[in-house]
């Protein structure tokens, strides 16, 4: 669940079900957590798995200091980071994402975990993502391939020269 | 293990470093083996996937250093397999570049005029040839368009690809499924194999020690071939001349290694890196101001929304590659493709009230991707990247099975490569925001610090022992019988696409590889053609490589 509210930080989504408490429901459709983060951070090829349970520790300290500093109240039926409204989740992920940040490597590698989950779908093979509807490929407008699963475009070009070559063009076709 | 192997010459990588050596001295009649601690893939099995576990993480390398990131090959072949296969020739200037010290960079026996004829071999074997303005793709066209309408030039990029099988799939990070990107898969790795070279996959060298009769023996292990992480097995090889070219990420952490074996290296061993200058700024183009201000528009009346389709760079503009200009502010502007994942995680939403680089207006900004066009900054950098400590294994501690890895790069842009950068975005700007056709930002360098898809510079030959860790020759100083032939013997950015100029060199090394391998009883002839037969490239040379046959 807290991972869950992370990667949804990362790139949000639509709340799953009404009382959806990761998902902060502050976009129309589906985030990273319906792409898949949690398959991508769990996935063994990643080599993130062994460290999410500590992960999600250490996120729910960070944000019970972040809670405490700003005066929030946390909610103690679910976890501390669960507990924080998105803009408020968003300014944690901005502290612990910083250049200053002693951690920071670790909480980048979850966003970008998260990311790849969202745009490329990374813990599906690409084609049966397309055929079940991943929201992130559908979000980007990721082109279907060709019936044997591989992508050509036969058409792709304006087919027109557009611009004048530099003067000092040699004959190979390189800077002089 | 009790004995080792041997062979006269050990190829350390088959990048194009390690691919051209090995052609030329297994064709001149050496026994050699090359390492590559990379797969072994072909054809078939590069894959359309973005799925962990395909070609596309299992040839590619990510490597995030403090203030530097660098992305490489990992494969048989190497660079050439996963890179855009464009091969401009670098600019006369370049060879001039003094750097921070003042002096050449270069060692003064090379120039532009002297390096052409070895380019031109290079050309000959893949075979590079330009780009026609009917085989742009939407994006380089787009992006020649926007040059021309802001008053300046845009070139069609010369390329080592088979137009006529390209299906501009865009996939090339991944490996070519379709043998259109003319990799060293398809030329001087099958000839060196055909001269009876052996290659071994998924070999990873560690360090080198020397033996009693003057040659090297080097310490390899045997990488697991999904988990990379994990070592099944490990040998020597004892050979009369070891040839580095590893990549300028690995490269110089080998050699770090090696120094307790070795002894004492040279102070440029794995200093004075180099990014290539290399930058990146994402353009999000107004589709409806693509057809009314430049008048484009696909078949079917789409403006562009194109950005998927195509093979990566194939504009670039070079109004900025100008020798009068001062050092550090000479680029190049080349149009982009990066897949979703590497090239969106780093885009920055213009005009954001809140972070740039995730949440919800970045997920907004994710819907128009396919309006993007990436430019790609090539500048003059400091030199300023230096290795750090060195890792128990390989030139990085992986975090995951494959590509992900934690390396000891330290990389703090100096005021003359942040002033080249600004230059070059403010440069973008000025071309693609022009009449609204887009809103551009750079890529922040927040999350992984600065990128290089080109790593340069790490073991770089010269002509001053100071700066420099290898001679005109490309030999290790003060080790004989080591050559270094990849990009880390490239001197300093190029403000191009370097695989050119790095094969070039590694062509123009070979006489001197040759010589010293005679020296040291190796029966071999300098003298192949390209790996396709082709002779007018290597007549051409004969007479600049039996002076250095005689040296």
């Amino acid at each position: 669940m807290v991972l869950e509210a992370y990667a949804d930080t990362i790139l949000p989504g639509e709340k799953r079900w009404p009382g959806d408490r990761a998902v902060a429901g502050v976009s129309s459709d589906g985030g990273a957590v319906a792409a898949g983060a949690l398959l991508a951070l769990g996935s063994p090829e990643g080599g993130l798995a062994p460290a999410l349970d500590a992960l999600a520790d250490g996120l729910d300290e960070h944000a019970e200091e972040y809670a405490a500093e700003a005066g929030i109240e946390l909610d103690p039926e679910v976890p501390a980071f669960v507990s924080l409204d998105f803009p408020d989740r968003v300014r944690l992920v901005q502290r612990l994402t910083d250049p200053t940040h002693p951690e920071r490597e670790a909480w980048i590698s979850l966003a970008m975990f998260s990311v790849i989950a969202f745009d490329a779908a990374a813990h599906s093979h690409t084609v049966e993502a397309l055929d079940a509807g991943h929201v992130g490929l559908k979000i980007i407008g990721f082109r279907q391939p060709d019936s044997d699963g591989l992508w050509r475009f036969d058409t792709y070009s304006y087919g027109r020269q557009l611009a004048q070559p530099h003067p000092d063009t040699t004959a190979s076709g390189s800077p002089a | 293990m009790t004995s080792s192997e041997s062979t006269d010459v050990l190829v350390i990588g088959s990048g194009f470093g390690g691919a051209i050596t090995a052609y030329h001295l297994a064709a001149g009649g050496a026994r050699v083996v090359v390492l590559e601690r990379g797969p072994w893939l072909s054809g078939e099995e590069f894959e359309h996937d973005f799925k962990f576990g395909s070609s596309s993480t299992r040839v590619f390398d990510f490597v995030v250093g403090d203030g530097m990131s660098v992305l490489s090959g990992n494969c048989v072949g190497g660079g050439s397999v996963v890179y855009f296969a464009a091969m401009p020739r670098a600019p006369r200037f370049v060879f001039d570049r003094k750097g921070r010290f003042g002096h050449r960079m270069w060692p003064s026996a090379i120039s532009r005029g002297t390096l052409d004829p070895w380019y031109d071999r290079v050309a000959e074997a893949l075979p590079v040839s330009q780009t026609s303005w009917d085989t742009v793709p939407f994006s380089g066209g787009l992006f020649g368009a926007a040059c021309d309408h802001a008053g300046r030039t845009a070139n069609p990029v010369p390329v080592a690809l088979d137009q006529a099988k390209c299906t501009n799939c865009n996939w090339m990070m991944a490996g070519c499924r379709f043998d259109a990107k003319r990799s060293l898969l398809l030329n001087y790795l099958p000839a060196a194999l055909a001269h009876g070279a052996q290659i071994r996959p998924l070999h990873e060298v560690q360090y080198l020690s020397r033996t009693d009769d003057g040659g090297y023996r080097v310490h390899y292990t045997v990488l697991d071939d999904v988990d990379y992480r994990v070592e099944v097995d490990s040998g020597t090889i004892d050979a009369k001349i070891v040839i580095i070219a590893a990549g300028a990420g690995a490269t110089p952490v080998i050699l770090q290694r090696s120094e307790p074996t070795l002894g004492a290296m040279p102070h440029a061993v794995g200093r004075y890196f180099s990014g290539n200058g290399e930058r990146l700024n994402t353009a999000i183009f107004d589709e409806e101001r693509i057809r009314d201000v430049l008048g484009l528009s696909r078949p079917d009346g789409v403006p562009y929304e194109a950005y998927q389709i195509g093979k990566g760079p194939c504009v670039a503009s070079w109004d900025r590659l100008d020798g009068s200009l001062p050092e550090y502010e000479r680029f190049s502007l080349e149009q982009l493709y990066f897949p979703p994942g590497f090239g969106t995680i780093l885009a920055q939403v213009p005009d954001a009230v809140g972070p740039t680089w995730f949440g919800a207006e970045k997920k907004e900004l994710l819907r128009t991707w396919q309006s993007w066009l990436t430019v790609f900054t090539m500048s003059e950098d400091d030199n300023e990247g230096e290795f750090g400590a060195v890792p128990p294994s390989g030139n990085a501690v992986r975090l995951s099975q494959q590509m992900l890895a934690r390396g000891s790069l330290r990389y703090e842009p100096t005021e003359n490569t942040l002033r080249g950068w600004a230059l070059s975005d403010a440069e973008v700007r000025d071309i693609l925001e022009r009449d609204g056709l887009s809103r551009v930002m750079p890529w922040t360098n927040d999350v992984v610090g600065a990128y290089t898809v080109h790593p340069l510079a790490s073991c770089r030959i010269g002509d001053n022992p100071a700066t420099s860790a290898l001679d005109d020759r490309h030999e290790l100083r003060n080790h004989p019988g080591i050559f270094v032939t990849d990009g880390s013997a490239v001197p300093a950015g190029l403000t191009v696409n370097p695989a050119m100029t790095i094969a070039a060199l590694a062509e123009r090394a070979v006489p001197g590889i040759v010589a010293a391998a005679r020296a040291r009883g190796v029966d071999v002839r300098y003298g192949a053609p390209a790996p396709d037969g082709g002779t007018s490239s290597r007549d051409a040379v004969l007479p600049l490589a039996r002076s250095a046959l005689r040296q």
